[in-house]
């Protein structure tokens, strides 16, 4: 984070501000025209010759086993090209909608009639779905651990004393290797723990009750207990976040087609062109080299499309079968709701001690949640606000609502509600203003206080906060009830590896290859942009190909990493092309090549611009053959340059509530926001526009509502799945903090951080309108209302 | 209806298959009684004579963007599918398949339906018109142009289809209040989050008018 200062300085060192023509400003994206007329193809559209479509037979079970199949009605049905069994007999189903069969057909009916006559026979076993209610079973472990269970506590952090005390009472079920032990403390584990283990009573292992719960993680920090003895103030509550689900409006799928040769072709629906191929080559069992992956749109990812799923190999698979003919297979909606996305839940107790004058001394949590079947982590909480005494435990839930999926900022929004709406509590229990409790703490988040200091001045003039704001609970008269919240954020954010190659031509054109993608988030402009901005020339004299596994490898879109990887690889490419372009314009300006400098659709001499070639006249000096030049953003081991980790903001929401109704209406959101240099300010604000817009969403909608009796999920649609309309939408005030102490820290991604806080400033807003905290999202109206009447409903208060 | 009912975003009489009630009863009636067959091509429902088609592949013809463009299919063929899977006019987008997102929006004798839920067969004489007719060649319709210059897209995936419920909405009303705006765009949803771009358009093209 320390600032670049000018002996840091590269030839790719991005330009100083005044040097600056197209970086910085607003450009409409490029692909925006095809988009808008509807031309732009995606995966869904891709309609090749002899195309077929695919279908799956789907567990209409969460939790069972299958006992047979009978495919035969199927695979006689005139129309019917391929079918294949992908889970059969034997096979446990751990969630309702996994993939059992797979068909291709002539057209979508004869699929669907085919999906039909399969018959699948299932044994049910007992499921559970059931992530929200406090795990009271959730009993500690006993009995001896297995080695499993000693790497489980290691990668939980679970405290040293603790494992030492563990393996002391229960002793080990195995013979610890000196290689165990050496790879341990390898990991870091301490000689502490290595010796307890060594010297431990070795015991049978012990068949222990099967339970979906599982103590994941414990921490202690500084000395909870003498923390809370020293608060003037102790503050209790509960808040949770449900899983909700990513709902892309393209489904996931791909069409494949399994060419000569054992060459498949594939056109995928993905966040990952370069990194699909690797995935799908050993279920198909042929080299990675002869897939190719190729995608023009993506309709919404979010963190979903990282993988080619059961989906794209099955259809790779159904074509072998139909002798090579192109299989399609997009998810139908209920299964793309049901199975293709999942958030994880989390839940939690949190106890907090403060002073009266604000200062916080004590977090103490006891949280869960839910990634499905395999149970899942632990929010980073207490979040952004590293408070020195803390007590953390934490119980994952195995249940079988289908596995999560990364959705945009992992874990980050859920931290941000346990986290920020507890400590909205806490500042009212003290009668304080919230930010004035933030900013009371605020050297608690570290090297980023002074830029939130900053960005709570800016949001607080935004919103007028310091004006408008009331003591939690609005004393006005009548049903409507008004009232405000905050919260802020952290995210990473530094690029990703990426290689693109650069071709200038003879006649001056342009042609630059990564195999990166743009999911909408403007990826192709800002490409476009910094490569304009390098080599001088305007940006429709650039072409740019992407979407293709034969591309240089460009990471995959998550994380916020890849404006940071494509601008800094694109950078390095046309910085190589143009010093190229300078060795052999040169002699033509009698000059040398490190006297030149290329802007304006000119190349001319730094110091005498009157002497100058326009861009063709000196491309036109390179020769019959062109050049070429390659950029690579440097993997994370090199120390940042071009791109920089650790974004930041804070956001505001104005609410008013119906509390007749129980209905929330947001009526104003501000999102202040640092990303370091941002390339391209118009798309950057529409990133942060769609996160609010998203937040609203997840704020107020969004739940994967999950049948307790049957394990599947209720509101598998889009009318009850119920996304944010146009209407929902209220005034929303985008400030991106550039210039001076932002923009030298070079390119951070923005995809996560906007969508990390609208839930807690809009839990925080409605506490703060009605008096009393909705513990759980989404702020529905029966929850709304049965926090009103302290009643408890189905996931209201507890 | 609030503005924030939690279920139901759309809140008058919304006719999104283009097939009237008084027609789906009629069919409902057909279906929950069992019907007498008059003839292989009729049946008897409620006293009256009803064309029946299929279950096979029956001839269709559809006058899309002012051309004619005919194909054999089932009846159970949604003018959505019929347009993507077999004229390849991919513009409308399949997300619900169900009547509930927008995504697949097309005029059919300058209405805006929503093409998954209209039957190929019934849209059979009607004139439809998708986004790809908004456009010539690299010529976009000014609706098309501002959704680019206010942003107000990200992935795409909903362009299409708001792109034409915005047209619908800014031809009935050139002045649009925000309430009128809102009650026309209630029928399509966006994943990423565009609707203040889109709002952009709809205010520029008021001031445009
Ligand atoms: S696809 Fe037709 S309304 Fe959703
Ligand atoms: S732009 Fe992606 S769904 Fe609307």
């Amino acid at each position: 984070m320390s600032p670049v200062t000018d002996k840091d300085k590269t030839p790719y060192s991005w330009p100083d501000a005044k040097d600056r023509s197209v970086i910085g400003s607003r450009v409409s994206r490029v692909d925006g025209p095809s988009k808008s007329s509807g031309r732009a193809k995606y995966t869904y559209d891709y309609n090749p010759e002899g195309l077929l479509f695919g279908l799956m037979v789907r567990s209409p079970y969460a939790h069972c086993k299958v006992k047979s199949v009978d495919t035969s009605a199927a695979e006689k049905m005139a129309g019917v090209k391929a079918v294949k069994v992908v889970q059969g007999p034997g096979s446990e189903i751990f969630w309702a909608g996994d993939d059992i069969v797979g068909v291709a057909a002539v057209d979508e009916g004869t699929a669907e009639d085919a999906v039909r006559a399969i018959k699948v026979e299932y044994e049910v076993l007992p499921h559970m779905v059931d992530d929200w209610s406090e795990p009271k079973s959730a009993q500690e472990d006993t009995g001896p651990l297995s080695m499993d269970d000693l790497i489980n506590m290691f990668q939980n952090q679970v405290p040293d004393e603790d494992v030492i005390a563990r393996v002391k009472r229960d002793g080990i079920t195995f013979q610890p290797a000196q290689e165990f032990l050496d790879a341990a403390g390898k990991e870091g584990v301490d000689k502490s723990v290595l010796a307890a283990i060594r010297t431990a009573q070795i015991k049978p292992a012990v068949q222990k009750p099967k339970s979906p719960f599982k103590k994941q993680a414990a921490k202690t920090q500084g000395d909870p207990a003498a923390a809370f003895k020293e608060s003037e103030v102790v503050s209790e509550g509960l808040y949770g976040v449900p899983v909700i689900t990513h709902c892309c409006l393209e489904p996931h799928g791909a069409v494949a087609a399994w060419g000569p040769g054992d060459h498949i072709e594939v056109q995928i629906s993905t966040q990952n062109v370069s990194g699909m191929a690797g995935q799908m080559a050993e279920p198909l069992g042929i080299p990675a080299s002869n897939i190719h992956m190729q995608q023009q749109n993506v309709g919404g990812g979010f963190g979903s499309k990282f993988s080619p799923d059961r989906w794209a190999i099955v259809a790779a698979q159904l074509s072998k079968q139909a002798g090579g003919a192109p299989v399609k297979m997009m998810l139908e909606r209920r299964a793309e709701l049901e199975v293709a996305g999942a958030r994880p839940s989390a839940f939690a107790r949190v106890k907090l001690g403060a002073k009266k004058d604000g200062e916080l001394l004590v977090w103490q949590s006891s949280s869960w949640g839910t990634g499905g079947p395999g149970g899942g982590g632990m929010p980073p909480i207490p979040y952004v606000f590293d408070v020195p005494n803390q007590r953390l435990e934490h119980t994952s839930v195995a249940t079988n609502g289908g596995p999560a999926r990364a959705w945009r900022a992992p874990n980050h929004p859920q931290a941000a509600v346990l986290t920020l709406c507890a400590f909205d509590d806490m500042a009212a229990k003290l009668n304080m203003d919230p930010m004035a409790f933030l900013l009371k703490n605020i050297e608690m988040t570290g090297p980023r206080a002074k830029t939130y200091t900053e960005e709570f001045a800016k949001a607080d003039e935004l919103m007028g906060w310091k004006s408008r704001w009331h003591a939690r609970g609005d004393k006005t008269a009548g049903p409507i009830k008004r009232g405000m919240g905050l919260s802020l954020h952290t995210w990473g954010g530094r690029g990703h590896a990426s290689n693109c190659d650069f071709t200038v031509y003879p006649d001056g054109a342009v042609e630059i290859k990564m195999g990166t993608q743009d999911l909408g988030t403007g990826t192709r402009t800002a490409i476009l942009m910094v490569a304009a901005e390098t080599l001088g020339i305007p940006i429709d004299q650039i072409k740019l190909l992407i979407g293709d596994s034969k591309y240089p490898v460009s990471g995959g879109s998550g994380g916020s990493t890849t404006i940071g990887g494509v601008s800094s690889s694109t950078r390095r490419g046309a910085v190589n092309a143009l010093k190229q372009v300078f060795a052999k314009a040169a002699p033509a300006l009698n000059a040398t090549p490190d006297q030149l400098s290329a802007k304006g659709g000119k190349v001319f001499v730094t110091a005498d611009p009157s002497r100058s070639l326009s861009w063709k006249e000196a491309c036109a000096r390179i020769g019959a053959m062109p050049i070429t030049s390659q950029g690579k953003n440097p993997n994370k081991q090199e120390p940042p340059d071009l791109t920089n980790s650790g974004a930041g903001g804070v956001q505001m929401a104005d609410v008013s509530v119906d509390t007749e109704t129980g209905i929330v209406t947001v009526n104003k959101m501000v999102a202040v926001q640092d990303c370091g240099l941002v390339i391209n300010l118009k798309t950057a604000e529409s990133q942060c526009y769609g996160a609010l817009i998203m937040g609203i969403s997840y704020a107020l909608y969004e739940e994967k509502v999950l049948d307790p009796v049957t394990g599947r999920m209720l509101n598998a649609d889009m009318e009850h799945y119920r996304l944010a309309g146009y209407g929902d939408i209220p005034e929303l005030v985008v400030h991106m903090m550039t210039g001076k102490g932002y923009d030298e820290r070079g390119v951070i991604g923005l995809g996560e951080p906007p969508v990390i806080s609208p839930g807690a400033a809009i839990s925080n807003a409605v506490a703060n309108a009605i008096g009393v905290r909705v513990p759980f999202l989404p702020l529905t109206p029966d929850r709304v209302l049965s926090a009103l009447h302290k009643t408890t409903s189905s996931k209201g208060v507890a | 209806m609030k503005r924030s009912d939690p279920v139901s975003p759309v809140e008058e009489e919304v006719e999104p298959s283009g097939v009237s009630r008084r027609d789906f009863l009629k069919i409902s009636t057909i279906a929950a009684t069992v019907p007498v067959v008059a003839s292989p091509k009729t049946v008897l429902a409620a006293g009256e004579e009803v064309a029946v088609s299929g279950p096979g592949k029956v001839p269709i013809s559809l006058l899309v963007n002012g051309e004619k463009l005919s194909a054999e299919l089932e009846p159970r063929v949604t003018l959505l599918d019929a347009l993507r899977n077999n004229f390849n006019i991919t513009g409308a987008k399949r997300v619900c398949d169900r009547a509930e997102c927008g995504a697949c929006t097309v005029l059919m004798d300058g209405k805006t339906v929503y093409a998954c839920s209209v039957l190929a067969i019934d849209a059979q004489g009607k004139k439809i018109e998708t986004i790809e007719s908004l456009s010539r060649g690299d010529q976009i319709h000014p609706i098309q142009q501002s959704f680019v210059d206010h942003d107000a897209q990200q992935c795409g995936f909903c362009t299409p289809g708001f792109v034409i419920a915005t047209k619908a909405l800014l031809d009935k009303y050139p002045n649009p209040t925000p309430e009128q705006a809102r009650k026309e765009l209630a029928g399509n949803f966006c994943r990423c989050g565009t609707y203040a771009g889109i709002r952009g358009v709809v205010h520029a093209g008021r001031k445009g008018a």
